[in-house]
């Protein structure tokens, strides 16, 4: 196939466009100066500055607590909810509302959300953002599993219920085995996007502790400091690290049935 | 187990209507509380008047829908749309040739490179936007670059052209991967016998190839142009004050205004775009 060099000009673009930012960030991390912007020489200042400053701990705390429940939320709803629309109840209009939160801007879920809680007097806090993530993360958890309950074999479920078992027992020792993967996919991307998430969190915190996307925000809003390079470079660190586990993980769960890859 | 056993089966229709009860009930319950009922609460909000200190008055009025039409308004939404547009438009042209060139890799490099698409997806969103701050910024990359170059200062940050590069710079990996995918299916025979009958390189990507990756064009599109149309983050942090998205607009009635009944009537507009959008592009994909 023939292929014109020029091609290769927006091919490269994309690479450097999406990869310059997150360089100059690392190196000015190192940074032993005050400036943002010019380096002075290397020192790991900064670093130590995040380590000392409150306001980044408590906003990482809470961005925990918040990924942590609703991951619980949304794992265990996500779960039922894609067992129950594939194996009991065909349905459009279910499979549409349980994938709407994932295709809503999270704009309109936020304002949404800010709309509902006034309207029951509700006090916001850590806890309605809990409430609020765990609702867009169900209807991702809910896809994925889906997508491993659809083509799945229901001969297994067919031979447990033949040899006596009960539903209950079928779905624990049968079903929830099978989809174990799925779920646990679902369960770790329903973490990350809890993580990141900022727009919703931001119209459903309150006054309350802020998550650590509204603690970068806001200080974002006062000015820039090199504090903040460090904290990106630790947290571009962990997430590349994830990331490439996970994508580690899934070959070797795919290893099995094609080796020959 | 054993009561189990003797228990009496249940009739198969009964059993799914059983299930579908317990396995259904509490995530429809919490979607429904938590996601359908704010937004009809937001919906029956557009049709009610402002009460003077905040809140909501529930008297009928048009009023909101007549603000919609406002020259200042729908100078932003024509804003918006603008700057979304431009965004995909970017984002088509430096991610279809980067999807075209994924996809004849070899197998091996072909997941690094796709790895390195996705990367910058998965760090924090704010931390994206930051870096962008640092490098259009007075003092930043961008004017050291132009200085070198015996060009510059000028004034990078707090333009449209700062949202715009905001905008791409989060959103580019939703228009590569679609279009990956839809090449790399691409059967080569057909490229080979459009070159075979004498099509020169840019007929067969004319004829054969685009045509038939126009789907994964507008899906890409639509995961560009949705998240950027409806930003407030973006704007607020890399265009200043001076030019509002209709994000902003609806951030600012809710945070700030405090008139709810006009913030919903915007969302709903924006909703609505959406929707639009989206029936067509499902009704060029079914023609195509």
């Amino acid at each position: 196939m023939r292929r014109s060099k020029l091609l290769y000009v927006p091919f490269w673009a994309t690479y450097v466009f999406l990869y310059l930012p997150i360089v100059v960030l690392v190196v000015m991390s190192f940074n032993s100066g005050e400036s943002a912007y010019s380096f002075e020489g290397a020192s790991l200042r900064w670093y130590g500055e995040l380590a000392g400053d409150e306001r980044i701990r408590d906003g990482l705390v809470n961005t925990l607590i918040v990924a942590a429940g609703s991951t619980v939320i949304a794992t265990v709803l996500g779960t039922m909810l894609a067992v129950g629309l594939a194996r009991h109840a065909r349905s459009k209009l279910l499979d549409a509302i349980a994938l709407m939160p994932a295709v809503l801007p999270d704009l309109v879920i936020g304002i949404g959300l800010l709309v509902l809680y006034g309207a029951l007097q509700f006090t916001l806090g850590l806890y309605s953002v809990v409430l609020a993530h765990g609702m867009f993360a169900t209807a991702f958890v809910a896809a994925v599993v889906r997508t491993r309950l659809t083509g799945a074999d229901t001969s297994l479920e067919e031979a447990s219920r033949d040899l006596g078992a009960g539903p209950v027992t079928t779905f624990l020792r049968i079903t929830l085995p099978q989809l174990a993967p799925g779920i646990i996919a679902g369960a770790l991307l329903a973490f990350t996007l809890s993580l990141d998430e900022f727009v919703i969190a931001f119209f459903t915190i309150g006054n309350d502790d802020p998550t650590l996307p509204i603690v970068i925000y806001s200080m974002l809003r006062f000015g820039v400091t090199p504090e903040i390079n460090a904290l990106a470079a630790i947290l571009l660190l962990v997430s590349f690290t994830a990331v490439i586990a996970g994508q580690r993980l899934t070959k070797i769960g795919e290893r099995g049935p094609r080796a020959q890859d | 187990m054993k009561s189990e056993v003797k228990a009496r089966p249940v009739s198969p229709a009964r059993g799914r209507r059983l299930g579908a009860l317990v396995f259904l009930s509490p995530g429809l319950a919490y979607l429904v509380v938590l996601m359908l009922v704010p937004l009809a609460l937001l919906l029956s909000d557009t049709v009610f008047q402002r009460g003077r200190f905040g809140g909501i008055v529930y008297e009928f009025t048009t009023e909101n829908f007549e603000r919609l039409l406002d020259p200042l308004y729908l100078n932003v939404v024509v804003n918006s749309l603008k700057l979304a547009a431009l965004t995909t438009l970017i984002a088509l042209l430096l991610g279809y040739p980067t999807a075209y060139l994924i996809a004849q890799l070899p197998r091996k490099w072909k997941t690094v490179a796709l790895v390195a698409i996705v990367l910058p997806f998965w760090t924090n969103f704010i931390i994206r936007v930051y870096a962008w701050i640092m490098l259009l910024s007075g003092p930043g990359l961008v004017n050291s670059g132009l200085k070198a170059l015996g060009l510059g200062p000028i004034e990078v940050l707090y333009t449209e052209g700062a949202i715009v590069t905001g905008l791409l710079y989060s959103y580019l990996p939703l228009m590569v991967l679609p279009l990956y995918a839809a090449i790399d299916r691409l059967d080569p025979q057909l490229r080979e016998a459009s070159a075979n009958l004498g099509a020169s390189a840019f007929t067969t990507f004319r004829k054969v190839t685009f045509p038939l990756t126009l789907p994964a064009v507008m899906t890409g599109s639509l995961f560009v142009f949705v998240p950027s149309f409806g930003n407030f983050v973006i704007p607020e942090l890399l265009g200043g004050s001076k030019s509002i998205m209709v994000g902003n607009l609806i951030r600012d009635q809710f945070l700030k205004a405090r008139d709810w009944p006009f913030g919903a009537t915007l969302a709903l507009a924006l909703v609505v775009a959406l929707v639009l959008l989206l029936l067509a592009q499902s009704w060029m994909a079914r023609r195509a």
